[in-house]
C-alpha cells in the first residue's frame, strides 16, 4: 500500500494546515494513547506524570511529532530518511512495533477532534497511510 | 463478564443520547469504505462505489450506515451482557454474509474518528477510554461466534 503521488500531496497540504499546532497533536495524542492504552506506559517507566498535561507528555510528544513532521518531508524515501532514527528504536528503545499503530490511531482521533471539517475521508486515507509507512520506516532495521 | 464502572457507562450514554444516527452512520460507512477500500468487496450490490465522491452520494451507503449504526444500540442497551446480545448478529456475520471480523475492528476506528469529529474536546481522553472499550467488547461479541 505504497504512497501515491496524490497521498502525497494530501499529506502535505493537510500538514500545512496543522503545523502551527503540531507541538500540542503530538502532546495530545502521547496523552491520549497513554491513557487509553495503559500498556503503552511501560516505555516510560521513570515518567512521574501521565496525565496530558505533564512536562513530560509535552515535551515527548513534541518530539515525536516533530520527527512525523520531517518525514512529510521525506516521503519519497522514508526507509532511507528515517535509518538512524530506525536503528535507534530498534538497538535502544525496542518498542515493539504494534505501538507505532497504537499512535498512529491516537494522532488520527486527535486530528479529527481538531480538524473536524480539513481531516475529510479522502485526507484521513492519506494520513493513514503516511502514519503506516513511517512506522514501517521506524521498524525496518529490528530484524 | 466485562465490568463497567458507572463513569463508564455514564460516558456510553451520553455519547448514545448525543449521536446524531442520520449524520454518524452514514458518515462512518463512507469513510470505512473510502479509508479501506477492501471493504467494498461486501457491497457488491450497492452500486458506485468508484470514488470518494461516489461513495459519499450513495444513498445505498448512507441507509445502510443508518442500519449499522443502530446496531449499536443493542450493546449500549445490555451492557453486562454484550456477547449473547450479539451471539445471532455474530452467527449472521460468520455464516450468511461471510465479512471477515477483522472489519469490525476498521468501521469501528471509523465510528471512533467520526465521534471524535462531532464531539470535538468533549471526546476527552477518558472519554475516548470508555468508547474504545465498549466498542472492542461490540467488535469481540460479533466475531466470537465465527468457526
Amino acid at each position: 500500500m505504497s504512497l501515491t503521488a496524490k497521498d502525497k500531496a494530501f499529506v502535505k497540504a493537510f500538514w500545512g494546515k496543522i503545523s502551527g499546532q503540531a507541538d500540542a497533536i503530538g502532546q495530545e495524542a502521547l496523552g491520549r494513547m497513554l491513557i487509553v492504552y495503559p500498556q503503552t506506559k511501560i516505555y516510560f517507566s521513570g515518567w512521574t506524570d501521565f496525565s496530558l498535561d505533564s512536562p513530560q507528555v509535552k515535551k515527548h510528544g513534541k518530539t515525536v511529532m516533530s520527527a512525523i513532521t520531517d518525514a512529510v518531508g521525506k516521503m519519497d524515501d522514508l526507509i532511507g530518511g528515517m535509518s538512524s532514527l530506525s536503528d535507534l528504536h530498534a538497538t535502544k528503545f525496542r518498542i515493539d512495533p504494534v505501538n507505532f499503530k497504537i499512535l498512529s490511531h491516537n494522532i488520527l482521533v486527535t486530528l479529527a477532534v481538531h480538524f473536524p471539517t480539513d481531516f475529510t475521508a479522502e485526507v484521513h486515507v492519506a494520513v493513514d497511510k503516511f502514519l503506516a509507512a513511517v512506522s514501517a520506516a521506524l521498524a525496518d532495521k529490528y530484524r | 463478564m466485562v465490568v463497567w464502572t458507572d463513569q463508564e457507562r455514564a460516558f456510553i450514554q451520553d455519547i448514545f443520547s448525543k449521536l446524531n444516527y442520520e449524520d454518524a452512520g452514514p458518515k462512518a460507512l463512507q469513510r470505512v469504505l473510502i479509508v479501506y477500500p477492501w471493504t467494498q468487496r461486501y457491497f457488491g450490490g450497492f452500486g458506485n462505489l468508484y470514488s470518494a465522491e461516489a461513495i459519499k452520494s450513495n444513498p445505498m451507503v448512507a441507509a445502510h450506515g443508518i442500519v449499522v449504526l443502530h446496531g449499536l444500540d443493542k450493546a449500549m442497551k445490555n451492557m453486562d451482557d454484550i456477547k449473547n446480545a450479539y451471539a445471532d448478529l455474530s452467527v449472521l456475520h460468520s455464516e450468511k454474509l461471510h465479512v471477515d471480523p477483522d472489519n469490525f475492528r476498521l468501521l469501528a476506528d471509523c465510528l471512533t474518528i467520526v465521534i471524535a469529529a462531532t464531539m470535538g474536546s468533549s471526546f476527552t481522553a477518558s472519554v475516548q477510554a470508555a468508547w474504545q472499550k465498549f466498542i472492542a467488547v461490540v467488535v469481540s461479541a460479533l466475531s466470537r461466534q465465527y468457526h
